[in-house]
């Protein structure tokens, strides 16, 4: 038995902070104070809280400290596990209260959230699968095959009330039962852990901190549509979350929970991982399973849909990993239980990955109708500096932006598309006032023209169309026509694509004309870029009035552009300046003004 | 895995491994002084007792845990044992021995080894 466990998050986002290493600190110091066999350390997942990271959590006092750099370390270990007193200077701050810790789910950050999906991600290890065990792991499978037929399961799905996570939010319990109405010899469930969205990792979090949860669904659907064979599609960029399925496939193996006749009832099932290499098309489920067969990954024209024809021509289920997330516990726990998560029609929770302009960037789960305004201005901790919220981009390059006047609405699948944006897979991006929205259209755009697989011309053509005219927007050469025909292009490429990627591509660059036409009008008719973003639209200039001549910025300009003599004002020549900004950025006497 | 009895087994027992992750079951909680006072006058290896004894019992509700100084450096080794709805009960002068029969005594069977408390030793 171990007095103490000391939990490590080991995730991408803590990973990248120097998790490793910490762990490594952490080893050698118990070792050197004899404490290896009282003190256990645990490599978790993902905690959320990405931007505090190293994150480390002692229990049994529920420490939690951030942002631990080895050189704490010893501190920690003499201090707190040797001796008992826990490190204030360390802990999360908005734990520490006078003279006790607050728990965890009694912070800002944690308070209004919900963990459905992400239940386990941060409390167990994810390369030892007895400790999904221990959290009722496997407990759903076993019910499933010895006390439900599977027509029980898909009811129990669908009357859930859950929809797909991974962006079109299709009732997954419906899903089911088309694949499980077709005979066939063989038949496949499938795994969407592409997550292509830039910004988003909702499905790398619960891959890395709970790879068990995956299995155990799949084993599931495989159950209720007829299936002896899964496949999970998931790209060879994120190696920490292919590693943990792949020992979590062969530890589930070892114990029977993949195999022949899983539970003693004559079902079997297996699973292997397919790597994709990181095209965003590949996502997209005609396009994935296309790849999973061995050719380029391109999208083909449905119908036929994979419920009917799909991986190998056979019938095929395909769901996102956060959608398995929420299986086994909607098993357990019933259909009424989730179904009483969330709004009249988008049930249970959502996992957001929080990023841009945000104090706390992480995973956030809450509840279906939570409101934008919580979620940034609670959970999220506000927007650092002082700045204004100006718009939160959902659903990234297929998604659109919401801005200030819609903050309050409840966020579910049909009010986001109600106001012009989507769920999508969960990215949630949050953007202040010095955020440029023809710049933020322009950079999905460019990304759409990357990815577009070029299968179909509106989407392969059309895309570039239209990143050239916003280009032409935000370099103020354009003219009041070039929106219109935007507009127009938009909503062609939307009808005609053959695919997600093309019909939706244009939905960032609507939404942003939408509500925030005036920017876009500024742009063509002043050659004015309101929030100072587009560099051909503004110049540098110095303040003699404020400028002392110390020479700082002439000496630190890259290109050579700043003239004068010491002690004198200076100048920019306007020719020769690539808009930079060093200066601006050096200039101790705040002379240098853009606009 | 051959049937969901013998997957419940398993999880019980995995469970309670894992049993002091879980802050808010109620639990009996055995605290020993580790202050430098109480390190000198020999905390470490009582410490390890409890520890010992109580995984040696399965008594995986029961958490061994820390503290800093308790203010009372000559009954040093000092511990206290916290059981749910008592009050707190200090022993001093603790050996491993001593840690031992308070597990057996006191955790297991409910009964304060008054011999070793603060209150007997206290003269
Ligand atoms: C271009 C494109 C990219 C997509 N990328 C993903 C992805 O990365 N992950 C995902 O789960 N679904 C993605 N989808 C949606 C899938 O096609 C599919 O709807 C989804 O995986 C179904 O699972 P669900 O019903 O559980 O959401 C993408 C769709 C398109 C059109
Ligand atoms: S819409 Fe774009 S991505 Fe989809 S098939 Fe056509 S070209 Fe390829
Ligand atoms: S913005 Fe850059 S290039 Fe222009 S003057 Fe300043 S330092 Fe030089």
């Amino acid at each position: 038995m171990y007095r103490s466990h000391v939990l490590i998050c080991g995730g991408t986002g803590c990973t990248s902070s120097g998790s490793a290493q910490v762990i490594d600190a952490l080893e050698k110091e118990l070792k050197k104070n004899d404490l290896e066999n009282e003190i256990k350390v645990i490599r978790t997942g993902c905690f959320g809280l990405c931007a505090l990271g190293p994150i480390m959590v002692v229990y049994p006092e529920g420490a939690f400290y951030s942002m631990v750099r080895p050189e704490d370390i010893p501190e920690i270990v003499s201090e707190h596990l040797l001796k008992g007193r826990i490190v204030k200077r360390l802990l999360y701050q908005e734990t520490v209260e006078a003279d006790t810790i607050k728990t965890l789910d009694n912070t800002d950050f944690y308070r209004k959230q919900m963990r459905v999906a992400l239940k386990n991600c941060g409390v167990i290890d994810p390369e030892n699968i007895n400790e999904y065990i221990a959290y009722d792991g496997y407990q759903a499978l076993g019910k499933v095959l010895t006390e439900m037929t599977p027509a029980q399961v898909i009811d129990t799905i669908k009357a859930s009330g859950l929809r797909g996570r991974g962006g079109a939010g299709f009732p997954t319990g419906l899903k089911w039962s088309f694949a499980a109405k077709y005979d066939n010899d063989q038949k496949y469930v499938c795994c969407n852990a592409d997550e292509g969205d830039p910004g988003a990792f909702m499905d790398r979090s619960i891959l890395e901190g709970d790879p068990n949860v995956l299995i155990e669904a799949m084993a599931i659907a495989g159950y209720a549509i007829g299936a002896s064979q899964g496949y999970v599609y998931i790209r060879a960029e994120y190696p920490i979350a292919v590693k943990r399925l792949s020992i979590a496939i062969k530890e589930a193996r070892e114990m029977g929970f993949l195999g022949k006749d899983i539970f003693g009832s004559g079902f079997d099932f297996d699973l292997d991982i397919r790597l994709g290499s990181g095209a965003f098309v590949c996502g997209e489920e005609t396009a994935l399973m296309t790849s999973i067969e061995g050719h380029r990954g391109e999208p083909r024209p449905r119908p036929p849909f994979p419920a009917e024809k799909g991986l190998f021509q056979k019938p095929s289920v395909l769901n996102n990993v956060e959608t398995y997330a929420n299986i086994p516990q909607i098993i357990l726990r019933g259909a009424e239980w989730f179904a009483s998560i969330g709004t009249e029609k988008s049930k249970g929770t959502k996992v957001f990955a929080l990023g841009g302009k945000i104090n706390n960037t992480g995973l956030v789960e809450v509840p279906m109708g939570t409101t934008l305004r919580t979620i940034v201005e609670e959970i999220g901790g506000g927007i650092p500096n002082g700045k204004k919220f100006k718009a939160a981009q959902t659903g990234g390059p297929s998604g659109g932006c919401i801005p200030a006047e819609h903050l309050d609405v409840p966020i579910d699948y049909d009010n986001l598309i109600a106001i012009g944006s989507m769920m999508g897979s969960g990215g949630l991006i949050v953007m202040d006032e010095d955020t440029c929205m023809v710049d933020i259209a322009k950079f999905f755009l460019e990304f759409t023209v990357d990815e577009s697989c070029g299968k179909c011309t509106p989407c392969r053509i059309g895309t570039k169309r239209m990143y050239e005219l916003l280009d032409k927007i935000s370099k103020g050469k354009a003219r009041m026509e070039d929106l219109d025909q935007l507009d127009k292009l938009a909503h062609y490429i939307k009808e005609n694509s053959l695919c997600g990627l093309g019909q939706t591509a244009p939905n960032p660059v609507l939404s942003t004309i939408r509500y925030f036409r005036d920017e876009y009008v500024a742009h063509i008719k002043d050659k004015r870029c309101p929030a100072g973003v587009c560099k051909e639209l503004m110049n540098y200039y110095i303040d003699e009035t404020k400028c002392k001549g110390c020479t700082l910025c002439a000496r630190n300009c890259p290109v050579g552009a700043i003239s004068g003599n010491v002690k004198e004002p200076h100048i920019i020549n306007r020719s020769k300046c690539i808009k930079c900004g060093a200066c601006m950025e050096k200039c101790k006497f705040g002379a240098i003004e853009k606009h | 895995m051959k049937s969901l009895a013998e997957l419940q087994a398993l999880r019980d027992k995995m469970k309670n491994n894992m049993g002091i992750r879980n802050d808010d079951e109620a639990k009996a909680r055995i605290v020993v002084g580790m202050a430098t006072c109480g390190i000198a006058a020999g905390a470490r290896p009582v410490l390890a007792a409890f520890t010992d004894e109580v995984s040696k019992r399965g008594l995986n509700d029961v958490a061994v845990g820390q503290t800093g100084c308790i203010g009372i450096c000559q009954y040093e080794p000092v511990a206290e044992v916290f059981m749910p709805g008592q009050e707190k009960v200090t022993y001093v002068k603790m050996t491993e021995e001593k840690a031992r029969r308070v597990v057996a005594e006191h955790i297991v069977n409910g009964n304060v080894v008054t011999e070793y408390t603060i209150g007997a030793n206290a003269k």
